[in-house]
C-alpha cells in the first residue's frame, strides 16, 4: 500500500512525496469525508450496507466483513508498519488468535520465552487442544532458538522488547531462521511500536499489535492489529478474520485512529522519560536491578541500539532489595503510577508480573524463564519525568 | 488534582504534562476504571428524599439533571481550571456559547463593554448587533491602544475584552497593562486566549479576571469536537454557571470525553505546535515571494518583544501575505497545498489553511476589510503536529507553483 495522503474531497490523486512517519500517522487513511468534506472521517456504525441489486456487491456489505472506519484504520496501521494491508481486531488476543489459525493439527510453533502471558496461555491451553505442538525457546540465543525448529514448524512467534524482561530479539535473524525452516515469522511489536521498529522491513511476515497499548494510547479502547507485507497472506488472514468474527468495533477504530495522530509524539516523549526513570532506578541503592534496553548494562543494549530507532521503549522492569512482601508494598505505594495491568498509555502504570500480567504462566515456567516474584514492571506515561522519579523515590521506602 | 506530593523532598506541585494527564480526575474512578466513563445519563438518581434535600442544602457537587452539569463534565472543568490556574471552569457547547454565556450573565441594559478591535468577527458581531438589542453599548478601540481603552471607559463600563494573540493578525496584548486598567477603573477583564493556550500564557496570573477558550481548537486538539470554556474565580463565575443551567448551551457526554482525552496530550501537542509554528514562520519569512509574516516569534513582528516576555511559545497559527499577488494568485497557492486542508478552524493535529478574504470575509465590504486589516493576499496557516519538514516542503512547492 502506498503512503500518499488522501486527496482533498473529490480531488484528483497526485503523486505525493514520501512523507515522514508523523505526517503519515495523521493523514493516511484519515482523509476528509468525501460525502461531507468533514476534516475527520465519520464513525461508521452501520452493521450492514444497502446493495444495488441481488448479487451485485458494493465495497462494503456487512460490517464483520468490512467497515469503512475499520478499513481506514487498517490502511493507516499497514502504512506505518510498511505493510501491504492490515486487519483490525476486538483485542490483541483476537489478533494473535487469528494469526495462530494459520497453523493446523500436527504443526509446530516455536515461541520466545519472554512473551505476554496471554500468548503463552493461547499456545499452551487452547492451541495445544487442536493438536498443535508448542516449544518455548530463548529468542535471544539464536543457536538455541534454531535448535527448537522442527520440520513441522510453521510459525515462529517473538516479542521484542520482550514482556516482562525487556529482552531484545534480533528480528532479522529470526526471520532468516524461520524462513530457512519453512516457517513464517510473526512479531508482537506492541512494546516497540512502528515508531521504533518495523519488523516487516526486517523480514518478518506478520506484525501484531495490542493496539490497546501505544497505538490507541489512552487506556480507552481494546483493540488488536495485524499487518503483513504479502497480499496473499493478507487474504488468508482476512478469511479467518471474517470467518471467526473478532473484529474491532467502529468506535474503537475511531479512538485508535485518533490515537495514531499523536503516536510518534507520545512514544518519543515516553521513551525519553523512561530513559530518565531507568537512570534514577539504576542509581538507587534500594533497587537490585533494572531491566531496560536503554541502559548500557542491559544484555540487549547493542542490538536495541541497532534495531530500535533512536530510543529504547517506555517499558521497564526492576527488582527491589527485600522479599516478596516488600515488592508488593512498593508496587502499591506509588501515587502517580497506578496499579493496573496494561501499558502504553498516557497514564503511568505499575504492576507485579508474577501475580498480574504473567499469572497465567505455569509457576515453573515463570521461574525457568526468569520472571521472578520480585519483579515489578512499569509503563511510563506522559507525566513529567521528574514527577515520576519523585513518585518512585517515595514508593521505594514503603 | 488528587495526586499530592507528600514528601518534603518532593519537587513542588506537579508539572503541566502531569496536570494534563491527571488533574481534576479522581484517583479512584467508578468501577476502578483507569479512565472516566462517558456519562450519557440525562438525569441522576437520589437514594431518597433526604438525599435530595442534602444535595440542595449542602450544595453538593454531584449530578442532578444533565443541564446543570455531569460528573465527567465537572472532571474536565477541574482539569481545565488546573491547567489555566483558575478557581473554576465552565464548559459550553462552543466557544461562542461560552462568551455569550459570560456576556449575558454579566451585563445589564445600559452597561458598556470595551473591545480591542482585532477580535473574532462573530464575537464582535454578537456584541454590536445583538447585545445592542438589550441596550448594551459596545465600544471598540484599536488593538493594544491602552490609552484609548482607558479613555473609552465610563461609569457604565463593566467589561474589557480582548483576544491575545489576536486572530488573524497575531497581535499580543500586554496582559499586565490590560489587567491594570481594569483594576484602576474597577472593570472586569476578559481575555480570549484560544490561540495562546495555558501552555504558552496564563492570563489569570497577570490579573485578568476571565479567560475564554474555544476548546474546539488546541485544548480538544483533534478537529473532532466543539467546545468552549470560561475560566476564572469561582465566586465571580457563580452567576455565569447559574445562567448556563438556564440557557442550556452545555456540552455533550461524548464531546466531553473526547475533550478529556485530547487534554491528556495537551502539553505534548503544544510543544510540537510551537516548534512547527516557529519553523514554518521562519521559512515563510525567508521566502522571497512572501511579503509579510505575522507571527509573534519573529523579531520582525510588531509584538515580538511583549510576546517574548510573556509567552512560553508562540503557537501554531501563522498569517502571511504573498508578494505581488491578487486574491486569485493567492488562492492558487492555497489550492496547491497538499498536506494542509482548506478549512476554517485551527489548533488541531491536522494542519489547516485558509484565505481569510474567502473564508470569513467574502461578503464583507472592501472598506470594512481594509478597516479590519484583511488583505486579498493574506493566507492563514494553522500548523498541525505533522513533521515540520513535510509542512515546509509542501508550502514551498505551493508558493513557488509549478
Amino acid at each position: 500500500m502506498d503512503s500518499d495522503l488522501d486527496t482533498r474531497n473529490g480531488g484528483a490523486a497526485r503523486a505525493a512525496p514520501p512523507y515522514q512517519f508523523r505526517t503519515r500517522a495523521i493523514h493516511v487513511g484519515q482523509g476528509p469525508d468525501p460525502a461531507t468534506g468533514a476534516v475527520v472521517p465519520p464513525i461508521h456504525v452501520a452493521s450492514t450496507y444497502v446493495q444495488r441489486a441481488a448479487g451485485e456487491w458494493g465495497a462494503f456489505d456487512y460490517s464483520r466483513s468490512g467497515n469503512p472506519s475499520r478499513a481506514n484504520l487498517e490502511r493507516a496501521v499497514a502504512d506505518l508498519e510498511s505493510g501491504c494491508g492490515g486487519l483490525a481486531f476486538a483485542s490483541g488476543m483476537a489478533a494473535i488468535h487469528c494469526a495462530m489459525m494459520l497453523v493446523k493439527s500436527g504443526d509446530h510453533v516455536v515461541a520466545g520465552t519472554d512473551i505476554y502471558g496471554g500468548t503463552y496461555r493461547l499456545l499452551h491451553r487452547v492451541l495445544d487442544r487442536s493438536g498443535v505442538d508448542v516449544t518455548l525457546a530463548p529468542s535471544t540465543d539464536l543457536a538455541a532458538f534454531e535448535r527448537a525448529m522442527r520440520p513441522t514448524t510453521r510459525l515462529v512467534w517473538i516479542e521484542s522488547p520482550g514482556n516482562p524482561l525487556m529482552t531484545v530479539t534480533d528480528v532479522g535473524a529470526c526471520a532468516e531462521i524461520a524462513h530457512r525452516h519453512g516457517a513464517r515469522l510473526a512479531v508482537d511489536n506492541t512494546f516497540a511500536t512502528p515508531v521504533l521498529t518495523r519488523p516487516l522491513e526486517r523480514g518478518a511476515d506478520i506484525v501484531m499489535h495490542s493496539a490497546t497499548k501505544y497505538l490507541g494510547g489512552h487506556s480507552d479502547a481494546l483493540a488488536g492489529m495485524l499487518a503483513v507485507r504479502d497480499p496473499e497472506l493478507w487474504k488468508e488472514l482476512y478469511f479467518f478474520q471474517n470467518a471467526i468474527g473478532g473484529v474491532m468495533g467502529s468506535l474503537e477504530t475511531y479512538l485508535v485512529a485518533r490515537g495514531l495522530k499523536t503516536l510518534e509524539l507520545r512514544v518519543r516523549e515516553q521513551c525519553r522519560s523512561a530513559a530518565r526513570v531507568a537512570e534514577c532506578l539504576a542509581a538507587d541503592r534500594r533497587v537490585r536491578r533494572v531491566l531496560y534496553p536503554g541502559l548500557a548494562t542491559h544484555a540487549g543494549h547493542a542490538l536495541a541500539a541497532q534495531q530500535m530507532d533512536r530510543a529504547f521503549g517506555a517499558m521497564l522492569s526492576f527488582e527491589v532489595h527485600g522479599d516478596l512482601e516488600k515488592t508488593k508494598r512498593v508496587a502499591g505505594a506509588t501515587r502517580l503510577f497506578q496499579l493496573a495491568v496494561s501499558l502504553g498509555a498516557v497514564e503511568s502504570l505499575i504492576e507485579h508480573p508474577a501475580s498480574m500480567s504473567h499469572a497465567s504462566y505455569h509457576p515453573d515456567d515463570r521461574r525457568a524463564h526468569g520472571i521472578s516474584d520480585g519483579l515489578i514492571r512499569i509503563s511510563i506515561g506522559l507525566e513529567d519525568p521528574g514527577d515520576l522519579c519523585a513518585d518512585l523515590d517515595q514508593a521505594l521506602d514503603a | 488534582m488528587s495526586v499530592q506530593p507528600r514528601r518534603p523532598s518532593d519537587p513542588g506541585p506537579p508539572r503541566m504534562s502531569t496536570l494534563s494527564v491527571h488533574a481534576g480526575e479522581a484517583r479512584e474512578k467508578p468501577a476502578h476504571a483507569i479512565t472516566d466513563p462517558i456519562l450519557c445519563a440525562s438525569t441522576f438518581t437520589f437514594a431518597n428524599t433526604q438525599a435530595v434535600i442534602d444535595y440542595v442544602v449542602e450544595k453538593q457537587e454531584r449530578g442532578e439533571y444533565g443541564r446543570y452539569g455531569t460528573p465527567t463534565e465537572m472532571t474536565v472543568e477541574r482539569k481545565l481550571a488546573a491547567l489555566e490556574g483558575g478557581g473554576d471552569a465552565i464548559l459550553y457547547s462552543t466557544g461562542m456559547a461560552a462568551i455569550v454565556g459570560l456576556l449575558m450573565a454579566k451585563l445589564n441594559s445600559g452597561d458598556e463593554v470595551v473591545f480591542f478591535d482585532e477580535c473574532y468577527h462573530r464575537s464582535r458581531e454578537f456584541c454590536v448587533k445583538h447585545l445592542s438589542r438589550f441596550g448594551v453599548v459596545t465600544r471598540q478601540v484599536k488593538v493594544c491602544d491602552y490609552d484609548a481603552m482607558a479613555a473609552a471607559i465610563n461609569e457604565n463600563t463593566r467589561l474589557l475584552i480582548s483576544e491575545s494573540p489576536t486572530n488573524p493578525h497575531l497581535s499580543v496584548v500586554d496582559l499586565e497593562r490590560f489587567a491594570a486598567i481594569g483594576r484602576q477603573y474597577a472593570v472586569e477583564t476578559l481575555i480570549d486566549a484560544t490561540l495562546a493556550t495555558p501552555y504558552n500564557v496564563r492570563p489569570l496570573a497577570y490579573g485578568v479576571d476571565y479567560v475564554l477558550h474555544s476548546a474546539t481548537k488546541y485544548l480538544g486538539g483533534h478537529n473532532d469536537l466543539l467546545a468552549g470554556v470560561i475560566i476564572g474565580d469561582r465566586e465571580r463565575l457563580e452567576p455565569v454557571r447559574k445562567l448556563r443551567g438556564i440557557m442550556g448551551a452545555i456540552n455533550s457526554a461524548h464531546n466531553i470525553y473526547l475533550l478529556e482525552r485530547g487534554l491528556k496530550t495537551f502539553e505534548l501537542r503544544m510543544r510540537r505546535h510551537n516548534e512547527n509554528g516557529m519553523a514554518v514562520a521562519e521559512f515563510l519569512a525567508s521566502h522571497p515571494r512572501v511579503e509579510r509574516v505575522f507571527y509573534p516569534g519573529l523579531p520582525s513582528h510588531a509584538y515580538h518583544e511583549i510576546a517574548s516576555r510573556t509567552m512560553r511559545g508562540f503557537g501554531g497559527l501563522i498569517t502571511f501575505q504573498v508578494r505581488d499577488a491578487d486574491w486569485r494568485a493567492t488562492a492558487a497557492i492555497v489550492d496547491r497545498v497538499r498536506v494542509a486542508r482548506i478549512a476554517p478552524s485551527l489548533g488541531g493535529v491536522e494542519s489547516l489553511i485558509e484565505q481569510p478574504l474567502v473564508m470569513s470575509y467574502f461578503e464583507v465590504s472592501p472598506e470594512d476589510r481594509r478597516r479590519f486589516g484583511i488583505h486579498d493576499n493574506m493566507i492563514r496557516f494553522s500548523c498541525g503536529i505533522e513533521n515540520a519538514e513535510d509542512l515546509i516542503a509542501d508550502l514551498k512547492q505551493a508558493i513557488e507553483g509549478r
